[in-house]
């Protein structure tokens, strides 16, 4: 069982509120779900797809092939209706779309119709339209009803009342008049949670002692800042919406110095004014994790829209050297254990870590059993207090075998906690002498970059341990890439290997061996000019010669994908 | 109690004769009278001249990038409302490169002591104009005249419903040293405009010329009258009033966020615990 069902129509008409029910109850249904969205960078009107893929085995991407596609204007069809497969169908109300389809796979459900007579209003349409794919599907309609119960909760019985009619009225009008559906839905496991990488991102942080988060709103960044908003008051979070990204960044310095841990977020733009503050952070080697989510530049490029092409950005950004790393999860999974892992590391070793997404990522939502929360890591590096006081004497950027000083809190002991963006000395002073600084650069750089380098994880190696092709990618094209292999394993000895873990690169270099005995290596990426295939050179000296790209600002979808990488192979 | 000799920083790398001695003699009287120990303040200040003021006091210090000094200060004092936080700035960081910064400081009424030493011309980088400069001065950059209108902070904070709006006068070290007690004891958003002397850069704006222009506001001056208040921010040239021009009682940021209503941020312990109760939302 592997089904597709895309809700293509206007923004405004509710794709969203439709897409997610579905998805929702899909989910607790027991069905593993994937789903992702197409939007325009507009409020109303223009052509947006909300796009779910249901199966009974683990999903990690989207399929072409449609099976149910919920027209909600005439443009999807025009758009979409050549992605049915053989046995799609058309959801669509004729009276709405003013147009009647006389074809056998077009099913015609009087959405707006059913709404007014069965929840007495025309909003319940959506609530019609979720019924009617319950009901092509053949699935039963409880869970659909439980859903409802739960969503409309506070709204009152009278709202849940009405939105139940209406999802049966739907379900029923699907039942007697899809006579050509031959869905076959099976395998109800126990139900899956959903989540996308904005999500996880914000739950991440959450579970690692965020403590402050402030940003400017930036698609496709924004779903962390509401996220955290949200859990403001439950986990005691200071969210402070800035005046520019500047301000964001520096306000997250200023917390973190204050003490507590403390996070940004935002895409390329906003991150272009960030990038004095990522030096700053530098200097003063204050904590810090940047959320950094891509879409396709330059500039305002296509705001909705996704790209990988930001990773030289975020690796060179900031003038004079100092450490960093850069994380890509390549999934929610990913996303929220190496958020965690962020807020370790930035503060153990007083950095900034960046964590690299895109749009794909930051908005689909992939579903899972659950998470191991065992394997959190949460440890307070942090001096404080009682031990700060104990202390005989203090020096914020003290010279130590690690290169990582004392990190003090202001105000919890008489002793001075002081930093520069200028020079400084290991009191925090400003100074000129070549001596100091020279030793200064030992130590934030020499002395802590080894030590770093020892924490980070290689990368992921997904198919035959002796791999004749070999696929590189890193970041959100994992779903993807990792879909392909199990497609072509049983034609090939075909690996994947996937970066997360991007920057620096892990001392475990053993990963290379399967490049330089595998008779392809074909490199993968989100962008024009293969970032990532230029590091790998920089890094390791071996050069990737075959490359797919894409950068028309959409995903690959694993069929596309699929043909690309076999052309290399044929 | 602390004393003054608490106060004895890092060697000034000012010019002599600079008005910033007397502005950091001014504010280390200030805190001394007002019981303030080191370890109770952070002074955030930014890139100029007035930048490396923190280190020739003594305090917690975070010394920061030019124009950004506000936000920074505000991070420390929503994260930790129980410490004194002040923002040092000049008048080409905080009013030119942090200008954005300044006005959404006023409108948040966050709990920050920002000082502007204004002598209305670049010194760190050696003689150009700054926002603040008059009309028609001559410079290196300038040399037709500054053509740009002179930027009026007072008024903008006025029109801001900023809740306190001062200007001092770095001659004046004992009016100065009242209106930083007087901020440090206003809870929410105060701006002090300091005027000082640039010994080396600014010849039109000398000691002589503030001294002949600036006179103390008169006991029965209403700073709460906005109407006023607008007026004598806006008296400049032959007479320059000093004092506190504004105020305006509101409750500050820090006050009104629910979450650090009682304990301080830092204060709070974190609960690893927690988030199972967000992925029940997942599900």
């Amino acid at each position: 069982m592997d089904y597709s069902i895309k809700i293509g129509g206007e923004a405004g008409q509710g794709i969203q509120t439709v897409g997610e029910t579905l998805s929702r109850l899909f989910a607790r249904a027991g069905y593993y779900v994937f789903t992702h969205q197409d939007y325009e960078s507009r409020i109303r009107g223009g052509h947006n797809f909300y796009q779910i893929r249901i199966s009974d085995k683990p999903i990690t991407a989207s399929r072409t092939p449609i099976d149910i596609l919920v027209a909600l204007d005439r443009e999807s069809i025009i758009q979409h209706e050549r992605e049915l497969s053989p046995t799609g169908h058309v959801l669509y109300d004729s009276s709405y779309l003013k147009e009647k389809y006389e074809k056998a796979n077009f099913l015609d459900v009087p959405l707006f119709d059913l709404a007014i007579k069965h929840g007495g209003s025309k909003i319940m349409a959506n609530t019609v339209a979720v019924g009617a794919v319950v009901g092509m599907l053949g699935m039963k309609p409880d869970i659909m009803y439980e859903l409802i119960k739960k969503t409309f909760k506070k709204k009152g019985s009278e709202v849940i009342e009405a939105n139940l009619r209406a999802s049966e009225a739907g379900y029923n009008f699907a039942r007697e008049h899809c006579l050509t559906c031959s869905f076959m839905v099976s395998g109800f496991e126990s139900p899956k949670m959903l989540i996308t990488g904005n999500e996880a991102i914000g739950a991440g942080a959450c579970a690692s002692g965020l403590k402050f988060y402030s940003a400017y709103p930036m698609t496709p960044s924004t779903g962390i800042l509401n996220f955290v908003a949200d859990k403001a008051k439950e986990f005691g979070i200071v969210v402070e919406q800035a005046e520019d990204e500047i301000a964001a960044i520096n306000m997250a310095l200023g917390a973190s110095f204050a003490g507590v841990r403390a996070m940004t977020g935002t895409s390329g733009g906003g991150f272009a004014l960030m990038v004095e503050g990522l030096s700053l952070a530098g200097m003063t080697e204050t904590p810090l994790v940047i959320a950094l989510a891509q879409r396709p530049g330059p500039a305002t490029g296509l705001p909705t829209r996704t790209e990988q092409a930001d990773l030289f950005f975020a690796l060179f950004a900031g003038h004079g050297e100092f450490p960093r790393v850069l994380f890509a999860p390549g999934s929610p999974e990913e996303a929220f254990f190496l958020t965690n892992k962020a807020f370790d590391l930035a503060e153990k070793y007083q950095i900034t870590v960046i964590i690299l997404t895109d749009q794909y990522l930051a908005d689909s939502q992939w579903s899972y059993t659950g998470f191991d929360l065992s394997r959190l890591k949460y440890i307070d590096y942090r001096l404080r207090n009682g031990e700060f006081r104990a202390l005989e004497s203090y020096k914020r950027h003290a010279f130590t075998e690690t290169g990582v000083s004392p990190l003090g809190v202001p105000g919890d002991s008489e002793h001075l906690v002081v930093t520069d963006s200028d020079e400084h000395d290991e009191e925090g002073h400003i100074i000129e002498d070549a001596e100091t600084r020279i030793k200064m650069v030992e130590k934030r750089l020499f002395r802590k970059m080894p030590l770093i380098q020892r924490e980070i994880e290689p990368p992921k190696l997904y198919g035959v341990l002796e791999p004749e092709i070999v696929l590189t990618c890193w970041g959100s094209t994992y779903g993807i890439v990792r879909e392909v292999v199990d497609e072509l394993s049983n034609k090939f000895k075909i690996t994947m290997l996937h970066f997360s873990e991007l920057y620096p690169f892990s001392n475990d270099l053993r990963w290379t061996e399967k490049i330089e005995k595998a008779k392809v290596t074909i490199n993968i990426e989100q962008n024009a000019t293969s970032q990532f295939a230029k590091l790998i050179r920089m890094e390791t000296g071996i050069e990737l010669k075959n490359h797919i790209n894409r950068f028309d600002g959409r995903p690959f979808t694993l069929d596309e994908l699929k043909e690309r990488v076999y052309a290399y192979l044929r | 109690m602390p004393t003054l000799d608490d106060f004895k920083g890092q060697k000034p790398a000012w010019c002599p004769g600079c008005g910033n001695f007397s502005i950091l003699r001014a504010f280390n009287e200030a805190i001394v009278e007002l019981g303030l120990s080191p370890h109770e303040f952070v002074i955030v200040s930014g890139i100029g001249q007035a930048g490396k003021f923190p280190h020739y006091t003594r305090c917690h210090t975070f010394n920061g990038l030019h124009g950004r000094t506000l936000p920074v200060a505000t991070g420390i004092k929503l994260t930790n409302h129980k410490l004194k936080v002040f923002a040092v700035a000049g008048d080409g960081d905080c009013y030119g490169e942090g200008g954005n910064h300044l006005i959404h400081a006023i409108r948040r009424n966050i709990d920050v002591k920002l000082f502007v030493h204004d002598n209305q011309i670049y010194g760190l980088t050696k003689g150009q104009a700054s926002p603040t400069s008059m009309k028609g001065m001559v410079t290196k950059v300038q040399p037709f005249g500054v053509f740009s209108e002179q930027f009026n902070p007072l008024t903008l904070a006025i029109a801001l419903n900023c809740s306190f709006v001062a200007r001092a006068f770095a001659g004046d070290i004992d009016h100065l040293k009242g209106l930083i007690k007087e901020a440090v004891n206003h809870r929410g958003f105060t701006l002090i405009d300091i005027l000082q002397p640039c010994v080396s850069f600014n010849k039109v704006n000398t000691f002589e010329w503030y001294k002949e222009r600036v006179y103390r506001l008169s006991d029965d001056y209403d700073p709460r009258d906005r109407i006023r208040a607008f007026e004598k921010s806006l008296e400049w040239g032959e007479r320059i009033p000093i004092g506190i021009i504004y105020i305006a009682n509101k409750p500050s940021l820090d006050g009104q966020i629910p979450v650090i209503s009682s304990e301080t941020l830092v204060e709070q312990k974190f609960n690893p615990e927690k988030i199972k109760e967000i992925f029940l939302e997942f599900y």
